[in-house]
């Protein structure tokens, strides 16, 4: 039996006794590109943060999380430090901030080699070089003993993933990337991802609010919404027909820079407090779909006939109009 | 470099000579030196000689254009009781602070850091919560309670230590106890604190997102960021290895500095009380300036920083 | 003609920087003879990437940045130094509405009475009328009236930002300057307060600088952006024209760099190299060693803002002058 690369199952995190993660499935597959989209506490990167066991000690985890079919969730500490970095590694939102400030960058990523590849010395350094080179720093060689203050903001998340190359892992996970970064910035380091991906074949998980750089990089892509995935299916499944209200209400909430200049369309009320959940859909009170059953019954995440999953009792209809003249009680 | 270092030196020198100008004056202005050593019977004539003879009959900026001169030659003047150099008077006495002091820092920093570092990286657990009590504890009862009462239970009753004098290294024990604790509180107090920052920050995460071990996390990439604020404070402590003894060394009556200079002070000593006092001002002003230059070391950020 | 509201005329700002704790100090452009106009009621989108000093200009329009060369003109009238009596008074006429709302707001006090201080402060209206005016601010901006009595920390992030927008209201400002007022919202809220802002604007007639990193924004707000390059505008036009038809090839890879949904990566114009840096500003035309353009002259000449059609302007050695037709 062949499994997926890493299957995620029934994955629940709680932090202090409040629920944040309602239970995920979610299976990624050698060398595809996920996207994970969501609004901020919506749960996306606790997902993967609790799949690594980097979640701080006072996080409650349960579930299942299975790199080729071997336990992640209950495995012993040692056997975790090995797959991360070695088989799935791992970059931030914020790199100027993720690299260590008083450790040389050669020395961060020589590291990792010898972690995971066990190189050390002049082999380590060469190889180090290389994966500079290979995420686009220019001259690495006069650089290698620098400190990550010395480098900009676009450059620390090159270094980053230089790093994360190191123990030539079968997935990354790029907890949003570029949100810190210049829009110029942010395109280069979107077209090195996806490059590298062409050259390594490495599965990507790019973890993102912006829906326009998740469908630069990724093939297919779970809409999340407090703790829950609402909505997955390819990106062009997504962006061409979204069904479930909130995917649907996120694209219509964000301005376009091309075409009429309209009012935008903003999603009413704001993200539920995750202490304060109700037995319903969460999204029911801000959704302008929702039917009685919403508010005491929770969809559950069904496969649909065109091959998507998708969490609503009411679904938007493939052609509904954008519903611009509609008035919404605007409560942020 | 060599520009900072001189820099540096010249602020230190502004410092030490700001502290010998108020000793001066404040001193002036406390009590005549002549009354205190001779006693309230003796002749006026007498307490005349003697006031010219120490040159206290002339205005005060000329003594004190006349001490700064001498000090600039190394001449810290004579003890108006013991006739001797005071500079000799005080460095007979530094060994004597150094063997209290020097034991009670290393006992802070060997217990202090790993006991703080301890409790951050265990945060709400049993050792966590007692560690922050006994560091309260430690910084907020003064020295002097602190030695009487250790006085009171190991000499007065359980009677297995001296509570007082110089004779044997067992003597010593109770005052570097007494003055450690203090410091082993804020010590931990503040390696916890600073450990606690560093192991949120991303780079931290990064680190273990990367496949190294808890250990190494911990040991490589944690402490040498939390060192920074540990060394301010590691700083001011040796800056106070000469003069942190007054007290302890009274209450054990331990033939120090401290000692020296609280009978100084009341004989109205004028140059061995100066010259402690420049003494502890120029070992502040010298550990200030190391920790300057070890942040630098152990900061890359602030070798080349953008400073406006 | 009408007067413009706001006037800048060869704005300039430089401060020192030193490397290290022991090197030079050496001055930074962060804005470089800069010169804008906004109209009573008009929105003027301000878009660059970091460093290219569009903070800056906005607090030096304002006066709270001292510019060491230009003049900035309020209503017709020369904008008074910083700190003296008639600047606090002016005040009342200029509002700054910032990224963090949370820093914004004393937390000590409730909404309702930070909303009220521009009042109390500038000795407006009588104490009674200033209830009722508060409790309009907030209904305008979206603000419940159960809300009045809440303390920052008890609000979502959106709901901040619309106090301290309805704050920047109370005085009946005629310049709002923004910078970034947005950028820290979800994509829900944020579409919220954008479209709280085009009404407050709409009925009140006020005129807005709005300074962001993110363009699909700018364009919605603005009716005319400036982009901006180390401290220089680069390209000027209307909000719509500028964003369809970019002329300046910096305009160009900004547009292009915008992720748009559902539209791969490819054919997208990718600029190499770093975003500038004030301190080590290149030669001829700022832009040039990232520009996929770029000859001779703009290594050795720095090009002059031109107009190039009506309403429109760039600083390109290689755009066309005003002969050019306009979409490009």
């Amino acid at each position: 039996m062949s499994f997926d690369l890493v299957e995620i199952r029934d994955l629940k995190v709680a932090f202090d006794g409040t629920q944040v993660l309602h239970g995920i499935n979610l299976s990624v597959d050698r060398g595809e590109a996920l996207g994970l989209v969501g609004e901020s506490g919506c749960g996306k990167s606790v997902t993967w943060l609790a799949a690594l066991g980097l979640l701080p000690g006072k996080a409650a985890i349960s579930g299942s999380v299975r790199i080729e079919g071997n336990e992640l969730c209950s495995a012993p500490r040692q056997a975790l430090e090995r797959v991360r970095g070695g088989r799935i590694a791992m970059i931030f939102q914020d790199p100027s901030s993720s690299l260590n400030p008083v450790i040389r960058i050669g020395r961060q990523i020589t590291e990792a080699l010898t972690l995971h590849r066990g190189i050390g010395g002049e082999t380590a350094r060469a190889e180090a070089l290389r994966l500079l080179d290979m995420v686009g720093i220019p001259d690495a060689r006069r650089r290698f003993d620098l400190f990550p203050h010395e480098f900009s903001g676009g450059q620390c998340q090159r270094l980053m993933i230089a790093m994360a190359l190191a123990g030539q892992p079968d997935l990354l996970i790029a907890d949003e990337p570029t949100t810190a970064l210049d829009a110029t910035i942010q395109a280069q380091i979107l077209d090195l991802l996806n490059q590298l991906r062409a050259e390594t074949g490495m599965a990507t998980v790019f973890i993102s609010h912006d829906l326009g750089a998740v469908s630069q990089v990724c093939e297919r892509v779970c809409v999340m919404y407090a703790g829950r995935i609402v909505e997955q299916g390819s990106i062009t499944q997504l962006f061409s027909r979204p069904r479930h209200p909130y995917t649907r209400g996120l694209f219509d909430a964000i301005p376009r820079l091309d075409g009429p200049r309209t009012r935008l369309v903003p999603i009413p009320g704001t993200v539920p407090n995750p202490k304060q959940l109700t037995a319903g859909c969460a999204f029911s009170p801000r959704c302008a779909h929702s039917v009685a059953s919403c508010d005491f019954q929770r969809p559950e995440l069904d496969v649909m006939e065109d091959g998507r999953r998708l969490a609503c009792f009411n679904p938007v209809l493939a052609d509904e109009p954008t519903p611009a003249l509609q008035t919404v009680m605007e409560d942020a | 470099m060599v520009r900072f270092v001189i820099s540096r030196l010249l602020r230190a020198l502004v410092t030490i000579v700001a502290v010998v100008t108020f000793a001066f004056v404040v001193l002036r202005m406390s009590g005549d030196p002549a009354q205190v050593m001779l006693g309230p019977d003796v002749p006026q004539e007498a307490v005349d000689a003697f006031r010219t003879s120490w040159g206290l009959d002339q205005p005060l900026w000329i003594q004190y254009l006349a001490y700064i001169k001498s000090i600039f030659t190394g001449d810290f003047g004579v003890s108006m009781r013991d006739k001797e150099s005071a500079l000799q008077l005080v460095l007979e006495r530094v060994p004597a602070t150094l063997q209290l002091t020097i034991p009670a820092l290393l006992l802070k920093l060997f217990i202090g850091i790993p006991a703080g570092v301890y409790a951050a990286l265990h945060r709400q657990s049993a050792v966590d919560r007692s560690v922050i009590l006994l560091a309260i504890l430690g910084f907020t009862i003064p020295s002097f309670v602190m030695g009487l009462l250790l006085v009171l239970i190991f000499s007065v009753t359980l009677g297995v230590l001296p509570s007082g004098g110089q004779d044997t290294w067992v003597h010593g024990l109770l005052p570097t106890i007494t003055m450690s604790i203090g410091g082993i509180g804020i010590l931990a107090r503040f390696s916890r604190s600073a450990m606690i920052e560093v192991m949120g920050q991303p780079y931290i995460r990064t680190a273990s997102a990367k496949g190294v071990t808890w250990s190494n996390v911990v040991w490589n990439h944690a402490l040498p960021n939390a060192a920074v604020p540990i060394i301010t404070i590691v700083g001011f402590m040796v800056g106070s290895l000469i003069a942190g003894a007054v007290i302890v060394e009274s209450i054990f009556s331990w033939p120090g500095i401290g000692r020296l200079l609280v009978v100084s002070v009341s004989n109205r000593d004028l140059a061995v009380v100066q010259c402690i006092l420049l003494m502890i001002a120029a070992t502040m002003v010298l550990s200030n300036l190391m920790v300057d230059l070890l942040y630098g070391w152990l900061d890359p950020r602030l070798r080349r920083q953008t400073v406006h | 003609m009408v007067t413009p509201l706001i006037e800048a005329k060869g704005l300039t700002r430089v401060y020192e920087m030193r490397r290290g704790l022991f090197g030079k100090a050496i001055p930074v452009r962060a804005v470089d003879d800069l010169s804008i106009k906004v109209l009573p009621g008009e929105t003027l989108g301000v878009v660059g990437e970091s460093g290219s000093g569009k903070s800056t200009l906005g607090r030096m329009l304002l006066g709270i940045d001292p510019a060491q060369a230009g003049a900035v003109t309020f209503e017709g009238h020369p904008m008074p130094a910083f700190g003296t009596a008639e600047w606090r008074a002016l005040r009342a006429r200029m509002q700054l509405v910032y990224q963090d709302p949370l820093a914004a707001l004393d937390r000590r006090l409730t909404i309702a009475t930070q909303i009220r201080e521009p009042l109390d402060i500038h000795n407006l209206l009588t104490k009674s009328q200033r209830d009722g005016r508060v409790q309009a601010l907030m209904a305008a901006v979206g603000l419940r009236p159960d809300q009045a009595d809440r303390y920052p920390h008890e609000l979502s992030g959106g709901q901040r930002q619309r106090a301290v927008i309805a704050r920047a209201l109370a005085s009946h400002p005629s310049l709002i300057v923004c910078d970034e007022p947005v950028s820290a919202l979800d994509v829900s809220i944020q579409a919220q307060v954008v479209n709280m802002l085009r009404d407050l604007q709409d009925e009140f007639q006020i005129g807005m600088v709005f300074i962001s990193h993110d363009l699909k924004v700018v364009r919605n707000v603005a009716d005319r952006v400036a982009v901006m390059y180390l401290g220089r505008i680069v390209e000027e036009a209307l909000s719509d024209v500028i964003f369809a038809s970019p002329r300046h090839p910096y305009t160009q890879a900004l547009v292009s760099s915008v992720p748009v949904p559902g539209q791969p990566l490819k054919g997208r114009m990718i600029l190499q190299g770093e975003p500038p840096n004030p301190a080590d500003r290149p030669s001829g035309c700022a832009f040039h060693p990232r520009c996929p353009l770029a000859t001779d002259i703009c290594r050795t000449s720095v090009p002059a803002l031109r107009t190039i059609g009506v309403g429109r302007s760039a600083a390109c050695h290689l755009v066309e002058g005003a002969t050019a037709p306009i979409a490009a």
